[in-house]
């Protein structure tokens, strides 16, 4: 017969138990897991989009082409923001893990910087080209460039946000577990879209302006 | 507590323990071959370095492949071992998808506009 | 109304009193029905303030039991409305001979098989699937619920703001006449200005969402959160066809999301991605909306086939044949469903080597599924099976489904498609594999699992009315389109010259009757069964001798789930516990920590509706506003780090020590 606090059954082959007597209180085990799946997702839309500018890469339609419209001078500052914007993000982890909060804020601070600087600065160029009459209505190429590179684009800002919030959220708590959950997860989001940026670049820009 | 329910919590302090961040040594040794790996691709295009744009395409996308993994690596910290494997696996599956997809829709697509093009009865004849 | 139209143009976009069909007798007729039920229902609902109790305990709550049993009830009401649809066609279809031009105008009849198609896959089908998974994957790996309950809530609130949409065109505006996937160039501003494929969008966009996030929980809560002791390959089988659906879900949702995106930034943007202009290219959206869409229907199936499994070993009373098997197989079909996509447009014009490609790998992915087939029948064979209902759908399944798996591999061959393409042949195909399959699946699955959810049995009676009703309406129904489609009759027609076709559709409208006496006859039964459940009440939470855990609590389960989280040391738990002995604690119960019921489920999606709702009609302050909204709500739910509650220990004595006394009065 069962022994009531320890579930162990006597009598059969071995002693065997069916239940968990004690509980280890609330495990918080799945965010992170959770959250790279959804990063995975989401890299099926890039996926997606990346196909698009593939396929469409040389529909231009009698339009302007990549040799004549891409400033490969601001691409590659535009490159230099976002990687700089990683070490600074990492930097605010390793601060966050040896549980100073103004240092953390301060490289967050930094990294929402550099990202506004990258943000600001892909408008900057898309203003440009519609300017110059290559918008996205202008053809599947430029349809397909305007998507991929606002999406990426759109997922910085979404990026800025998020760290806002999390920087008021440590202000008001500090570094509290959850907060350190969050601000993990928002390390593996940022880091996430500089990898995407690499096939931006390399395939956007780098190999459409070769002749 | 028997034996299998310590090894349970024993599992749990352990996720806790790896969801490290890395060190500052990985986090610089990452960024300094992101630069180079960035900053030699710009260079191969903007330098015309060669002549052969095929060389230089196959250079960018090599780079590029080893630049990803960089990132992987040193600042998403991903491992074999992390969530016990899970991470890795998704990430493979989902790279597997990614290729399938990318790599299918071109295939698809090139094919469709070399048959759907005006030709030839000449050129049927030698149709993919 | 207003003497300035630019006014009106700014505060109410392109809606206006014209949107509102009220010169189409059969929508006013439905409009007239919808509005007084309606009113009848909430009208009841203040009678009986019932508004509290809802809100309380049902529509914000997180617990995954009753956010999978009102993903049932959302997926039974579209049932309705589904069918309504498809009756229509079928009495179209059965009387447009000739002369007779029928009862629906083809502006109207081509909203129908539209609606009809994105209702039951996306508002039928889908939720039922999820929640089932919802509702049982959490009680079979013995966790207290999934690993991220107030995203479940907020997937639910998504899903029905889909629905929601959806029924809204029926009433102001329209629908998409395109067909269900609104393939351009005809889903394309310059072919269909209207709001109808706006209305698709945004109805799947917002859904969408909801299912994505529906599906990352469930494969986190299946790889966290299993009991000790339950490796992956002993976890039931209904949990691996689970995980291998939402592992699907997440892979392919993103890709419906992307296509849909584009096609709204060529209608709202002016962009060129599928025009026939300026570089865009149409086929591109056939490409990519396939790579979803192939994935969905081993979506939809897979779980099917986890029911099935658990269905086969609990009422043959063995284990099921083949375990390892089964898992591989599925695990197969995850990745080669990834590899089929271009058979659904094998027609499109790419070359013989990537047609020969892709109908081999067509042909390889029935290898897999058959290999199921065989083990149902293995677990069968030799097995003291007890046909109650749950066996008897899946007895129907197991014929059912070889049928219209062997038309599948038929289509599977191109030359043979060519011929085939878009004909009703096809039509019949993938109803017999998506009624045969996922819908006989979940009738199964509702008929097994409902005395758990809710403490008592269906009557037997009125189910067996259903099953006869849907079975044999099924072949009535579709057998004749086989016949239509080989004879070369295109799908999505309403009229036709040639009389002689005539019995055919004749025969199919009657086999839809019989479908539809199937559904009365489920309704009934429900009716019944709530009328007589003292009758039909189940004391043990175990009245099918099942297997796995989620037998091994009290029916309906408590908030909790187990009162002690179940260790496990063999596959089908319960019946190895059942087998070794095992005794029901009474004694040493612990406070237990659960997650807190949230409004703010509730709250963000409706704002997202909204924002869909004001994107179809140009609304676009309202859009703006309610986009912000969702944003700033979102954020403030973020602030809330007060998540958890515990349920103290005595609660838990009391409800335990209650199943207690039930179990000893039954003995």
């Amino acid at each position: 017969m069962s022994h009531p606090t320890t579930g162990v059954v006597a009598g059969s082959d071995q002693d065997l138990q069916f239940y968990v007597a004690e509980e280890h209180g609330h495990a918080e085990g799945g965010t992170m897991l959770g959250f790279w799946i959804y990063l995975m997702s989401d890299c099926l839309i890039f996926a997606v989009l990346f196909a698009c500018y593939g396929v469409y890469g040389r529909s231009y339609a009698a339009g302007p082409t990549p040799a004549n419209l891409f400033d490969l001078g601001t691409v590659a500052l535009n490159t230099s923001m976002l990687l700089l914007s990683s070490i600074t993000y990492g930097f605010a982890m390793l601060s966050m893990e040896k549980n100073r909060i103004g240092a953390t804020q301060l490289w967050l601070l930094v990294t929402g910087l550099f990202g506004v600087a990258f943000v600001g600065l892909e408008l900057n160029e898309f203003v440009h080209l519609i300017h110059e009459g290559a918008g996205p209505q202008r053809s599947a190429f430029l349809s397909a460039f305007f998507t991929l590179v606002g999406t990426h684009g759109l997922h910085v800002s979404v990026g800025i946000i998020w760290l806002m919030t999390l920087m008021v959220q440590v202000a008001q708590r500090g570094l509290v577990p959850e907060n350190k959950r969050r601000l993990m997860c928002l390390s593996m989001f940022w880091h996430f879209l500089d990898v995407v940026w690499i096939g931006v670049f390399s395939f956007v820009y780098l190999l459409s302006v070769l002749p | 507590m028997s034996a299998a329910d310590n090894s349970v919590h024993v599992q749990v302090l352990h996720d806790h323990n790896e969801a490290g961040h890395g060190s500052l040594k990985g986090y610089v040794t990452g960024f300094v071959c992101s630069v180079i790996l960035t900053a030699v691709p710009f260079w191969l295009v903007m330098a015309h370095v060669f002549e052969n744009t095929q060389v230089t395409a196959f250079l960018i996308m090599g780079l590029a492949v080893i630049q990803i993994v960089v990132h992987m690596v040193y600042f998403l910290h991903m491992n074999t071992q992390s969530e016990g494997g899970w991470t890795m696996l998704a990430l493979i599956f989902t790279l597997v998808l990614v290729a399938i997809a990318i790599m299918g829709s071109l295939w698809i697509m090139y094919h469709l506009n070399a048959n759907m093009q005006v030709m030839s009865v000449h050129d049927m004849g030698s149709m993919p | 109304m207003f003497s300035n139209l630019d006014l009106q143009k700014l505060i109410f976009g392109r809606l206006s009193l014209e949107a509102i069909p009220y010169h189409e007798p059969i929508l006013l007729a439905t409009f007239a029905g919808v509005g007084v039920g309606g009113a009848a229902l909430l009208g009841a609902l203040t009678y009986f303030r019932l508004w509290g109790y809802l809100w309380k305990e049902w529509f914000t709550s997180v617990d995954h039991k009753k956010i999978g049993i009102m993903y049932m009830v959302l997926a039974l009401v579209m049932l309705l409305r589904g069918f309504a649809d498809a009756l229509m066609m079928r009495t179209q279809q059965s009387i447009a001979f000739g002369d007779n031009n029928g009862f629906l105008p083809p502006h109207h009849y081509d909203q129908v098989f539209t609606a009809h198609g994105v209702i039951m896959i996306f508002f039928m089908a889908m939720p039922f699937v999820t929640g089932l998974m919802n509702f049982v994957v959490p009680l079979q790996i013995g966790a207290r619920d999934v690993a991220f309950p107030f995203l479940n809530n907020f997937s639910f609130w998504m899903t029905v703001g889909g629905a929601v949409t959806v029924m809204a065109s029926l009433f102001v505006g329209e629908f998409a006449r395109t067909g269900w996937l609104a393939f351009p160039p005809l889903s394309e501003a310059a072919y269909s200005p209207g709001v109808g494929v706006d209305y698709y969008i945004w109805s799947l966009q917002v859904a969408g969402i909801g299912t994505l996030l529906s599906g990352i929980n469930l494969i986190a809560t299946i790889v966290k959160m299993r009991a000790p002791g339950m490796t992956m390959m002993k976890m039931p089988v209904f949990c691996w066809t689970s995980l291998c659906t939402n592992v699907l879900i997440v892979a392919s949702f993103p890709v419906l999301t992307a296509v849909l995106a584009l096609l709204s930034l060529d209608r709202y943007v002016g962009t060129n991605f599928f025009t026939n202009d300026l570089g865009g290219n149409p086929m591109m959206y056939f490409n990519l909306i396939w790579v979803w869409g192939h994935p969905e229907v081993y979506i939809l199936i897979l779980p099917a086939f986890g029911i099935f499994s658990e269905v086969t070993s609990t009422f043959c009373g063995k284990r099921l044949f083949g375990y390892a098997s089964m898992v591989y197989a599925t695990v197969v079909i995850t990745i080669l469903s990834y590899l089929v996509w271009l058979h659904h447009f094998f027609t499109m014009g790419s070359g013989a080597s990537v047609n020969s490609f892709f109908g081999i790998t067509t042909m390889i992915i029935s290898i897999p599924t058959g290999a199921k087939i065989f083990n149902w029948l293995f677990t069968m064979y030799r097995g003291r099976i007890r046909f109650e209902l749950p066996m008897m759908w899946t007895v129907a399944f197991m014929f059912t489904f070889t049928i219209g798996g062997m038309t599948g591999v038929l289509l599977a061959v191109p030359p043979a498609d060519f011929m085939l393409h878009n004909s009703l042949f096809l039509v019949a195909h993938f109803h017999n594999v998506i009624i045969g399959g996922v819908f006989f699946g979940v009738m199964a699955g509702i008929s097994y699992w409902f005395p758990k959810a809710f403490g008592f049995k269906l009557d037997p009676f009125w189910g067996k009315m259903s099953f006869w009703f849907w079975v044999v309406g099924f072949y009535f129904a579709f057998m004749p389109l086989y016949v239509l489609g080989l004879m070369g009759v295109t799908r999505r027609l309403n009229h036709f010259d040639d009389p002689n076709l005539q019995i055919w559709f004749v025969t199919a409208a009657f086999g839809a009757l019989l479908i539809a006496a199937g559904i009365g006859s489920f309704l009934m039964q429900l009716f019944v069964s709530v009328r007589n459940r003292e009758a039909l009440r189940d004391t043990t939470g175990d009245p099918w001798n099942g297997r796995t855990l989620e037998w091994s609590t009290s029916s309906p389960p408590p908030e909790y789930n187990f009162a002690f989280t179940p260790m496990i040391h063999d596959l089908d738990a319960w019946s190895d516990m059942k087998q070794r002995g095992y005794v029901r604690p009474v004694h040493g119960y612990r406070s237990i920590h659960m997650p807190k019921s949230t409004g703010a489920g509730v709250i963000i999606a409706g704002l997202c509706t909204v924002f869909g709702l004001a994107m179809i009609w140009y609304i676009w302050w309202l859009a703006a506003l309610s986009l912000l909204g969702a944003l700033v709500a979102t954020i403030v739910h973020t602030f809330n780090y007060d998540r958890d509650f515990t349920i103290p220990d005595y609660e838990v004595v009391r409800v335990e020590d209650r199943r207690t006394r039930a179990l000893l009065a039954k003995v």
